[in-house]
């Protein structure tokens, strides 16, 4: 039957060259190194954040608008003055604000999953981890612009760290450490859940009440003693001090130990699981 | 080195209760194109997965290109790529990122992870396309990326799991082209389809595969002769001339070999091949049978498998059912 050859008739002889010729010129490279394999991936997450900026709007923009409801709307009744309160609500809503962009880790790998992207990932001769050390270095672009936007929002509001600039970046850096270790948890849940979706609606109703039961909005001085107890031995809380103590210039070195140590066990514990559970995704 | 690209002895794999994998054997000559034909829910995409080391097998071994799936995992990976039946690229990055990205992965310098890109696109005739998001691209060119992707660097032997369900038949002709390519620059293909047509196109061997078994197994020649024919489907200008047909096509081709359509001027018969079909339409006009249109097909699927397995192909799960319930 001739209808095979009918079906192309002007099969562009160029094309079946190029073909050939892409085909042929194909030598395989020495292997990717593990770096080299987790900056590809690094640069992967730098993409995802310009073709998908949305990603970032929810997570600052929510931030940006608990600033402003919170100074002016309670800052009066809660601290006297708009201004004390602002001085006293910023640091905590740096916390808050890159703490809320972790929960992406987990909605990025769990979307990766469902879309079959990782087959091809897992199919590759590299490093196996790379993926996910590689998109820690995405994670971080997210966190220093949710920080940064946070932080010239109350410049522009008013804030003043005493510290300086200097105390800023301490807090910041402080706050981008920690993320990395709860970012594993959710990762983790990422490859344990289902959708997007749900990774998201799970990751958020467990960050959204620890950051309210925590110091970032309130002193923890005016609750009940049972609650009071709660929140001050939350992590959120001891990171929100120490931010405030790197701005203020005061900080307490044990509230930075104590969240460089959660952020170890966190990572101790979550990231291997993370990476054994990918390995069999 | 072995001649044999795939050697598979007893794979399997259940999930939970289902059993979707059950004593898989495979020999795949090297640079051949072998076929793996089955129905939904054959396990044909575990079978794939387990052998590009993506799953590890309950039981059975495996090498592939010599490498011991299990032990050499990372070895069958340095020497293997994998087009899954899902576009395993990233919709969110343009089709030129994703081969730069795989570029980079497979130890490309920038440079030349960039022009290795731009080669591919062009002969993939995705320049043009080159640099929007892959979300944006019709199901043919994902396809056709999804192919240029596993071969940024020429694989020794590429994986593609249903490479053409879902396209319309020019994007089919072009992912077929990209095969015959292949072939010829003497890359292992190891093809799995639910069509026998795109099987005996491609393929230099077929195994066909059902409840993850393999039930059958042979040259696409062989196959089809086993299943005895490809079919005549006639249809009549006037069905008060059906039973006039049906003799003489009986009187032909065999009484067994006739059945009638639900189509009350139609009439369907097995076929050994092009030559007779002709032959029999000719003397149905002959004989005054005024015939409205007739087509020679191969056989499909569903005859295949009802040739080799006494039923039709169906999903593995409904068939259970049906099993439970009786
Ligand atoms: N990850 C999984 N978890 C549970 N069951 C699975 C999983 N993967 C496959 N199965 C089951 O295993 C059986 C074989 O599936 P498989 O995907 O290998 O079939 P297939 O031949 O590729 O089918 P299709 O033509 O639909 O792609 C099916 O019954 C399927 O439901
Ligand atoms: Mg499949």
């Amino acid at each position: 039957m001739t209808t095979t050859q009918n079906s192309h008739p002007q099969r562009q002889p160029s094309l079946e060259e190029a073909m050939h010729k892409a085909l042929r010129s194909a030598p395989r490279p020495r292997r990717a190194t593990p770096l080299q394999a987790a900056l590809a991936f690094g640069w992967r997450g730098m993409l995802k954040i310009k073709h998908v900026p949305e990603q970032l709007l929810d997570v600052t923009i929510t931030p940006v608008m608990f600033v402003l409801m919170f100074t002016y709307l309670f800052g009066g009744a809660i601290a006297g003055s708009t201004k004390e309160y602002l001085q006293y609500i910023l640091p905590g809503m740096l916390v808050m604000s890159v703490l809320f962009t972790t929960v992406y880790s987990g909605v990025s790998i769990n979307t990766d999953l469902t879309k079959g992207v990782v087959d091809r990932f897992r199919s590759l001769p590299v490093w196996q981890p790379a993926p996910l050390v590689g998109a820690l270095l995405g994670d971080t672009v997210r966190y220093l612009i949710a920080g940064t936007v946070i932080m010239t929002v109350g410049y522009i509001l008013g804030y003043r760290a005493e510290a300086g600039l200097g105390g800023v970046l301490a807090a910041l850096a402080l706050v981008v450490v920690f993320s990395f270790g709860l970012s594993w948890v959710f990762t983790t849940m990422g490859l344990l859940m289902r959708s997007p979706n749900a990774v998201m609606n799970a990751g958020f109703m467990g960050i959204f009440p620890l950051t309210f039961l925590s110091n970032v909005f309130v002193d923890p001085d005016t609750l009940p003693s049972a609650l009071e107890a709660f929140v001050n031995v939350n992590p959120i809380s001891i990171l929100a001090n120490a931010s405030r103590g790197f701005m203020a210039g005061d900080v307490a070195s044990s509230d930075v130990l104590i969240a460089l140590g959660t952020a170890a066990v966190l990572t101790a514990v979550f990231a291997p699981l993370t990476t054994r559970m990918y390995r069999r995704a | 080195m072995s001649s044999l690209a795939i050697e598979a002895s007893g794979l399997e794999k259940s999930f939970g209760d289902t059993k979707a994998v059950n004593g898989v054997d495979l020999a795949v000559r090297r640079g051949s194109v072998y076929g793996v034909l089955g129905p939904n829910g054959a396990g044909k995409t575990t079978t794939i997965r387990m052998l590009a080391t993506l799953l590890r097998p309950d039981g059975g071994s495996a090498r592939v290109l010599g490498h011991d799936i299990v032990e050499d995992a990372d070895r069958v990976r340095g020497a293997v790529s994998l087009t899954g039946q899902m576009a395993s690229v990233d919709e969110d990055l343009t089709g030129r990122e994703n081969l730069i990205l795989l570029a980079l992965l497979l130890g490309f310098s920038r440079a030349q992870a960039r022009s290795r890109a731009d080669e591919l696109l062009e002969a993939f005739g995705l320049t043009e396309a080159a640099t929007r998001q892959v979300k944006n691209y019709s199901g043919g060119m994902r396809r056709r990326l999804d192919i240029a992707a596993s071969l940024v660097v020429t694989p020794e032997l590429l994986f593609l799991d249903e490479p053409t369900t879902g396209l319309d038949p020019r994007s089919r002709n072009q992912v077929w082209d990209i095969v015959r390519a292949l072939r010829e620059s003497g890359t292992t293909v190891l093809l799995c389809t639910q069509y026998l047509d795109e099987a005996d196109q491609l393929a230099d061997g077929i195994a066909v595969i059902d409840r993850g078994k393999v039930i059958a197994e042979g040259t696409p020649g062989q196959l089809k002769a086993s299943v005895g024919s490809g079919s005549l489907h006639v249809r009549l200008l006037d069905p008060e001339q059906r039973p006039e047909a049906q003799r003489l096509l009986a009187a032909a081709l065999g009484d067994d070999a006739v059945h009638p359509d639900p189509d009350p001027a139609a009439l369907t018969a097995a076929c050994p091949d092009a030559d007779r079909g002709a032959e029999v339409v000719a003397e149905l006009i002959r004989a005054g049978v005024r015939i409205a249109d007739f087509a020679l097909g191969q056989p499909t699927l569903d005859e295949v498998f009802m040739a080799l397995t006494g039923r039709p192909a169906e999903e593995t799960g409904e068939i259970e059912l049906q099993e439970q319930a009786a």
